[in-house]
Order: structure tokens, then sequence, then C-alpha cells
């Protein structure tokens, strides 16, 4: 079973917005990967972007990313080194832009109910798995059609494969 | 079993029948992008291919930052006007235009039957004139650039059935409030919303926009009306293209019907921080606001500005309020202008904006210190989006927001109508 590394749990309620993951006033500003790690879940949590270490996961309710359909919500936690979102139910634009750069969404809402903040958890994309300790969480599996995108490592390598393969 | 609108739309384009579940792999007929084709241009330019793929395909509407706040802002600007000219886009609105949402249906894309997608959360608004419309992120803006095509998931549907007509002084903006309150922001998730129903007839062009722009904050991939005589009013002399109406079958699947009478509705406000909090304004009447917003792509068309000039009419904005309006495009500023309305809102002492998207999403124009209360007709209320995260945002209807300014605090309309 090939395993993530260990990352230790964020968790947050339901409901959380676009405008809270990455605020307006910056959308159109900031562009570099670290600054916009920087300001990552400010308006939520201002102690996050500080604390936030490498392959660490958010775990939250439902409607995940509702809002804006800006990729910066997606792009800065990817950023600020999260490995996996797992929440009960993701809104759409979120869970497109997501898959889009690259970043994991596992909708899981038996994982996103037990698990709590400062949780250790491994997370096995190939076999469908959350395990932190002796608990271990199935997720819902991506739709078959959209694995490749995830599997090129994104839509920009998906589709420049995908250009090259045609005559 | 009969097919909804949007596997018809889909199955169309996709060249085969679909149903709801599938993903379809299909080439939209337009591709809205806002100041954020900056960023898209970036992406583009990644893929490695010189030339965008169907030109003649994209909407480039520069609305967000209208005119350039910062250099930062300007220099985006101008990389857009030189792709825009590299790659022949015909399509290209620069800062004069107003909100793409308004702009783009305004200058006759937004058809019957057409298959849109946007990057732009709001692309919903086009289902008001039948459309099957919706949001996508940058990067997959740029694949179709580059493809002209794109990945869908062809969504269940909910129906919504409305029966009755509006009352005095409740709006569209009113019910969409109403039925995100009832049923939250992820009642739709992933779904297309169907507005059907007598009530749904009954409203105007404008109102099926506020709905189906607003339909997005119930999770809705698209939202439509069926077209009918009034949008065919509506379209004369602005369509671009042929079109063809078409419609959800009489037995088309549905996920679920709900069913809202509009003549019992009463004025409806959302509180902070998320738009599913909705109580009716007798709840929260009292409240003090500092500032008010009209206008937006959700509520910022003629119908809406009519009605604040007619509660603003020969009155004074409370000492303290600063009440801005902001059209949704230069042709409802101009309308505006020649029927003696933005005299009228000058002379109640509001700040008359250049149509665009500025302070909506706290870009500029008029945002919130800490602990400041504002009151908009704009679409979402989510903490910190207007300035400050320790400032409010209320939702409402434009007549709520216009009767809140003179009292500087949020106030019934009814009694001003």
């Amino acid at each position: 079973m090939s395993q993530s590394k260990k990352g230790r749990v964020w968790k947050y309620g339901d409901n959380i917005n676009t405008d809270v993951i990455f605020p307006g006033r910056y959308t159109y500003k900031l562009l570099e990967p670290a600054e916009m790690a920087s300001h990552a879940l400010e308006d939520l949590d201002p102690e996050f972007a500080r604390k936030v270490q490498p392959g660490d996961v958010i775990v939250a309710g439902k409607n995940f990313g509702c809002g804006s359909s800006r990729e910066q919500a997606a792009a800065c936690l990817k950023y600020a080194g999260i490995q996996a979102v797992v929440a009960k139910s993701f809104a759409r634009i979120y869970f497109r832009n997501a898959i889009n750069l690259g970043l994991a969404v596992l909708q899981c809402p038996e994982a996103a109910e037990a698990l709590q903040s400062g949780d250790e958890v491994v997370i096995d994309l190939a076999s469908g798995k959350i395990i932190s300790g002796s608990r271990t969480f199935d997720f819902f599996p991506l739709p078959p059609a959209v694995l490749g995108i995830v599997e090129a490592g994104g839509l920009i390598e998906y589709t420049k494969k995908r250009l090259a393969a045609k005559p | 079993m009969g097919k909804t609108l949007s596997e018809k739309i889909l199955g169309h384009k996709a060249g085969k029948p679909v149903q709801a579940g599938e993903v379809v792999t299909v080439s939209p007929d337009y591709c809205l992008s806002h100041d954020n084709s900056a960023a898209i241009i970036g992406e583009f330019r990644k893929i490695g291919v010189p030339r965008v793929r169907a030109p003649e395909k994209l909407i480039i509407i520069l609305d967000h930052i209208v005119p350039a706040a910062d250099e930062k802002y300007a220099q985006n600007h101008k990389t857009i006007r030189e792709f825009v000219a590299e790659q022949g886009i015909p399509n290209f609105f620069d800062i004069q235009h107003g909100v793409c949402h308004q702009v783009l249906s305004e200058a006759g894309f937004a058809l019957p039957g057409k298959l849109i997608v946007g990057a732009d959360s709001h692309t919903t608004t086009y289902g008001a004139f039948g459309a099957f419309a919706a949001g996508i992120g940058r990067t997959e803006a740029a694949s179709i650039w580059a493809t002209d095509e794109i990945w869908l998931r062809v969504p269940e549907t909910l129906r919504i059935e409305l029966a009755g007509a509006l009352p005095r002084g409740v709006y569209a903006k009113d019910l969409i409030l109403k039925i995100i309150g009832d049923h939250g922001a992820e009642r739709a998730n992933y779904e297309a919303v169907e507005f059907a129903g007598a009530g749904a007839r009954g409203l105007s062009v404008a109102s099926r926009m506020t709905l189906c722009n607003m339909a997005a904050e119930m999770g809705a991939k698209n939202a439509y009306f069926e077209p009918d005589e009034k949008t065919l009013d509506w379209l004369q002399g602005r369509a671009r293209a042929d079109f063809e109406i078409v419609r959800s079958d009489p037995d088309a699947p549905y996920e679920a019907v709900l069913v809202y009478s509009l003549s019992t509705l009463e004025p409806q406000v959302a509180c902070p921080h998320t738009v599913d909090d909705v109580k009716p304004v007798s709840e929260v009447e009292g409240r003090v606001i500092h500032q008010a917003l009209i206008g937006t792509c959700t509520n910022g068309r003629l119908e809406d500005l009519e009605v604040v000039a007619s509660i603003l009419k020969g009155k004074k904005i409370r000492a303290g309020v600063r009440t801005l309006i902001l059209p949704a495009s230069r042709e409802v500023y101009l309308e505006a202008l020649r029927r003696g309305l933005l005299e009228t809102f000058s002379e109640a002492g509001c700040v008359i904006l250049n149509p665009g998207c500025g302070p909506c999403l706290g870009a500029h124009q008029g945002l919130l210190a800490a602990g400041e209360a504002v009151v908009s007709t704009s679409n979402r209320n989510f903490r910190g989006r207007m300035g400050s995260r320790d400032s409010e945002i209320y939702l409402a209807s434009p007549a709520t927001a216009a009767a809140s300014s003179l009292e500087g605090k949020i106030t019934d309309p009814r009694k001003y109508l």
C-alpha cells in the first residue's frame, strides 16, 4: 500500500467559503505561490498559515469551497502544503478546480465527522483509505472520467498530453 | 422517460442521448472570462499551443477592478488587451461596459439552447434566457482556449414551481433569499435548478436574471427559465446568432419539486456571514448600517434602480450612511440617466459608481472598516468579503437597501412604497 506521509488534521465546520479560504482583496494581486500560501484561510483562522506543515490535512463539513470560482482558493492550500481536503461534501466549482490543480479532494462524511484537529492521519489515494491510528475510513472514489486528469498531475499537463497525442 | 433541458442541450453537444450523472466532453458555444483572463493567459501559455482554438467563442469583459485601481491591476488589463489583439479575439469588452453577466446578456450572446461556460461563479445568470450556463475555473478556461472542449457532468434537476404574483414591496431577490434560507447553501449542489409555473412566467426578464444569478448560492451548476414571449421580446434586436428554444419534456425526471407561493412572501434579509442565514425583515429591523450597496450583477438593472428612485425621490440619505449606486452596465447607466434616476440618487446624497464589480468583491470603491455593517443587494455576505473580517454584510432587495439608507438601520421597504 502506497501511503502518504503523516499529516496533522486542521478541522473546520460547514460551508467554508472561498472568501475565507482566499480573500477577494488578494485575488488579482498575489500571484506567487509563497505569497498566496501565507494568506490561506486568513479570514477563518489567522493561525493557520503560520503553523501549517507540509502534509497536513484539512477536514471540514458540508459544502467546502462554496462561493466564488476563484481557483486561488484551491491553489493557496496546495501551496501551503496541504496534501488533501477531506469533507462531507464539496461545492462543485471548488471540486473541479481542486482536481484541475492536482489538490486531492476526498468526500468522506465518516472521516469528516470523526477526525479532530491535531489527529495524525495518512492517506492512501490508490486504495481510497484515510487511516488515523486504529481507525480506517473509505472515501468516495473520483469518477473514472476525471481520474485521468488527476493521474496526469492536473488539467494543464493532461491537456498537453492530449494535444500531443492528436495527429 | 422524457429529458430535462440540461440533458437535451448537453446531449445535443455530445452528439448522443445523455442522462443525468453521465460525464460528457463537449464544445461550448461561448466561454466567458473577465479580469481573471490575465491568469488564464498564464495557464494557456503553459499548455504550449500558439493560438486559441476558437477565438470567436471567447468573450472577455473587463469588470472586476475597473478602472484599474492600482498598477498591478493596470498591468493585468494591459496583458489582456495585448492578448486580445495578438489572438484576434473579436468579442472583447473593455472597462466601460459593465459587469460581465449583464454585458454578455445585453450583447445578445445569452440565447436559448446555448451552452455557455464562464470563469465566474455567477455565469448561471444566462439561464434566464433558457441557456445552459455554468461557472468553471480558470485552468479549465485555459484548457478550453486550447482545445475548444470541456468535461461536464450532466446534472440532475431540481424544479422550483412558482405560483401567484409578488406582493407590493417584495421582489425576486426576496424570493431567492427565502428559498436559499429554507433549504440551505448546498441544496442544489451539482444540480440544475428549473424555475417554472405561472409565477415564473409572470416575472420580468430582469427578475429571472436575479434568480438564476443567485441560484449559484445554493450550489447550482446551472439554473434556468423556459423561454417565452418576454424572453423573445428582450432578445429582439440583440441576438447575435440563430438559436433554438429547448424545453424540458413534460415527463422529464426531477430530483425533487419545491413549490413556492409568491403572494404570501415578505421582504427577506440574509444575515452575516452566510447566504442561507435568512430572516424576514421584521426580525432584523433596526440593526444599524453604515453603508448601502445598491446594484451589482444581482440587482443592478433598470427595474431595480427605478424602485430605489421611487423610494429616495425627494428624500435624503441619513447622515452617516454612505449609499453606493452600482449600475450593472453602461446601458443601464445611460437609461437611468435619461430617465432622471441618477439625478434623484445624487440629490438624495448617493455616490454613483461606474458600472463594474469593485465593492461587491471587496476589491475597491467602498470597503468596510472593522465594526461597520452594510446592507447590500449583491449575492454574497461571506466574512471579510467587502473589507474587514470584522465587518458585517446583510443581503436584501434594492427596496430594502434604499429604505435602510434613509433610516440608517435595516428597514422594511413597504412603508415607503
